[in-house]
């Protein structure tokens, strides 16, 4: 950004994508490429990465190392987390979810793909749609992430093929056929020498479709929210213990779906009492309404007892209510999950205690097949099961509305995050 | 349908509060620590909103390393009366003067490292089971993995290794007796997001970000500020100069800008247009390379 134009900057969107490939395929290189040739390192950590691919012997730069993250995985040479890269181009702001490919990978990846709008799929040209491959494509889809951009790497390694291109696309469409993928894209790339990554690949003029970051810049995520079903759950009780605020009772939260204006017929849940919404109030400001995803306080016309954990959802638009839910789970601890186990399990601002009533199966992420014979769910396993909660929860299915149609497993002694689940 | 575009700015705020009222509901006795820096500012300003028209439920704890510009405590202090808020300082000085800390000697000696047990210290004194603080993830690379709730041990460390998955906006605050939390609402802004907040919310800023006249020093290539109890080395001279400060911390060692922008949009300008990270011109972060994640785990902010 060179010249500072506020307006155009106070309107750029948030895009918010993760990286999904195995060791090797490239994922650090594209990373840094993207980094680098969008002109987003700085010059202090250029020199840290130059200095570093000297010590290792390399000769050029190695634009793997921008990712690099904390010592144990500089030492061990692997990534072993989680970690957030931000840049902006003119249009539009992206923070990149950097999940590594190794073992612990589908914790690190379903983690990354929950609130990304958009995932980079890495294949290796020289090695094709791989197992590995359906694995990524299916953890996409579970997590329902909106856009697929599949990027078939290491071009330079194929002599830039346009048959290879194109009988790796084939393959992938025929593989994920089964899966729910909305919009998947395919582009041919060189991450290391940056071919169609920024800039278009001067050896790839059969290629016409935009690179990776033009379409970054330009895919369409405006509907990637639910705007349809109204829903609200309360965070926080607002009473301000002021003279001038004597009677304010409000209800602070984050839309979770659909719009809300003044006026609107609510329903409270668990109460099932009827009111309208009086004002929607943000910083020194009574107004009128509220989007998706926008963090404000509602009040209501009717004094109703409402606490952290309620729900207010259109009166003609309601979510389902249960206690009994089915779930696809990811694990991510090393004890496995215990049939007839208690835990604790948040769902939006609601906490209750969960036991699990049955596994149904566990899914082989590299086949896609049921497996009913060994349905243990250890760490990186996903299956599906069905729990009980002790008090009603108020959800939609994951597949219309990815926050109030997740959860999250926790351990009442440790309180570790134990595993997500996706209601079906 | 409808279609709802957020710019990123908003997004950044929807999501900050979100975090800052679970931080509320989730915890009994949370602190917000408070440096008198710009991105600390913009905690408080997210704070007033999130709760408004209640106060927020956060005490300021300022972590006070006696090494400050003086105009970081008279803004301080004003804001805190402002705003009638709850101040804490936990005292650096103190730490010394009781023995836990031990001053560092030589002519780089800081008191950042010596913060740590300070701040550790102030959490367990006033019995925080939270602490939130303005760290972001896009200045140092210890940070990038960082998640919003980071957990600490009874010890005050964190385990880099051994971080709770961090999922949708579902954020697992349970804990067990004497460990605590840090929280981090910033986590996705970076530096420029923070510069185009405070210009679009009009936010007020301590003067030291704007350009001024002070006497300063250069030492291998950073300029820093001169202070009574600052260690010069012979070579070093004591100039005038036209800065600014970009980021604002202990004296010893915040780098400071040579820079004439008076006004936000130019500072704006500037940072656009800068290729050097806001941290590269932090003398304790090029100590090691580890530097900020051996800190870290310890307890540091
Ligand atoms: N020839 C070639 N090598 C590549 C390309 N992309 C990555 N590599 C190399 O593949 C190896 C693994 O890349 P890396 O980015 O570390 O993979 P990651 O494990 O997915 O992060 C490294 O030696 C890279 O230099 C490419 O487009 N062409």
């Amino acid at each position: 950004m060179s010249e500072f134009d506020s307006e155009a900057y106070l309107n750029m969107e948030l895009l918010r994508f993760t990286t999904a490939g195995s060791v090797d395929d490239g994922k650090s290189t594209l990373i840094g490429r993207l980094l680098y040739d969008s002109k987003s390192i700085f010059e202090d950590q250029l020199e840290t990465i130059q200095r570093d691919s000297m010590r290792r012997g390399n000769e050029h730069i190695d634009l793997a190392l921008v990712t690099d993250g904390l010592r144990a995985e500089r030492e061990q040479g692997i990534t072993i987390d989680v970690a957030y890269r931000y840049f902006a181009t003119p249009k539009r702001k992206f923070i990149i979810a950097d999940t590594p490919g190794h073992i612990q990978y589908t914790r690190n990846m379903v983690t990354g793909a929950s609130t990304a709008n958009l995932a980079v799929v890495l294949i290796d040209a020289r090695l094709g749609v791989l197992e590995q491959t359906m694995r990524h494509s299916f953890i996409a889809s579970l997590l329902q992430i909106p856009h697929l951009l599949v990027c078939i790497n290491k071009m330079d390694l194929v002599d830039f093929d346009q048959i290879v291109f194109e009988k790796i696309k084939a393959d992938f469409n025929k593989v994920s056929e089964k899966l729910a993928i909305k919009d998947a894209r395919f582009i041919p790339i060189s991450a290391l020498f940056g071919d169609n990554v920024v800039h278009p690949s001067k050896n790839m003029d059969w290629f016409k479709g935009p690179t990776l970051l033009q379409l970054l810049e330009s895919i369409d995520i405006t509907s990637d929210r639910n705007t349809q079903d109204p829903r609200f759950p309360v965070q926080y009780v607002i009473r301000p213990q002021k003279p001038e605020f004597h009677d304010y009772r409000g209800y602070a939260g984050r839309t979770a779906g659909g719009n809300f204006k003044k006026g609107d017929a609510v329903t409270v849940l668990p109460s099932g009492i009827n009111t309208r919404i009086s004002s929607i109030d943000r910083y020194k400001e009574t107004g009128d309404q509220v989007h998706v995803s926008e963090s404000v306080t509602i009040q209501l016309e009717d004094n109703i007892d409402i606490s952290r954990g309620d729900m207010i959802v259109g009166s003609d638009n309601q979510p389902q209510q249960s206690q009994e839910i089915d779930l696809m789970i990811c694990w991510f601890n090393e004890k496995a999950l215990q049939l007839s186990g208690k835990y604790a399990l948040k769902h939006t601002t609601r906490e209750v205690r969960v036991v699990i009533k049955s596994i149904q199966y566990k899914m082989d992420v590299n086949t896609l097949e049921e497996n009913t014979e060994d349905k243990t769910i250890r760490m990186n396993d996903i299956g599906r099961i069905m729990i009980k909660t002790t008090k009603p929860i108020f959800f939609d299915p994951y597949t219309t509305n990815r926050i109030t149609g997740s959860v999250i497993i926790i351990d009442e002694a440790t309180n570790e995050t134990l595993g997500a689940g996706m209601i079906l | 349908m409808t279609k709802t575009q957020i710019n990123h700015l908003r997004e950044l705020e929807n999501e900050s509060i979100h975090i800052m009222r679970e931080v509320g509901a989730q915890f009994e006795n949370p602190a917000l620590l408070f440096s008198g820096g710009k991105d600390s500012i913009v905690m408080v300003h997210l704070a007033l909103k999130a709760f408004w028209p209640q106060k927020f439920p956060f005490t300021l704890a300022h972590i006070d390393t006696g090494h400050n510009f003086e105009e970081t405590i008279l803004f301080r202090d004003r804001l805190v009366e402002d705003l009638g808020a709850r101040l804490v300082v936990g005292s650096v000085q103190q730490s010394i003067d009781d023995g836990k800390a031990t001053e560092e000697t030589g002519y780089s000696a800081s008191r950042n490292l010596l913060q740590t047990g300070t701040l550790l210290d102030t959490i367990e004194t006033h019995k925080f089971d939270v602490a939130l603080g303005g760290g972001r993830r896009d200045e140092e690379k210890a940070r990038a993995k960082e998640r919003f709730f980071s957990h600490r041990d009874e010890f005050g460390q964190w385990d880099p290794k051994n971080q709770r998955p961090e999922l949708w906006n579902l954020f697992n605050g349970r804990m067990n007796m004497g460990e605590h939390f840090r929280v981090f609402p910033l986590s996705n802004w970076t530096e420029m997001d923070i510069w185009q907040y405070i210009y679009q919310e009009n936010i007020e800023m301590p003067s030291l970000y704007y350009t001024h006249k002070r006497k300063v020093f250069n030492r291998e290539g950073v300029w820093l500020a001169w202070a009574p109890f600052m260690n010069l080395k012979p070579d070093e001279e004591i100039v005038e100069k036209d800065i600014r400060c970009r980021t604002i911390g202990d004296i010893s060692c915040t780098g400071l800008t040579i820079s004439k922008a008076d006004n936000l949009v130019d500072i704006i300008r500037e940072i656009a247009a800068t290729r050097v990270t806001e941290r590269g011109s932090r003398s304790d972060d090029k100590r090691s390379e580890a530097a900020m994640e051996d800190r870290k785990k310890e307890g540091y902010f």
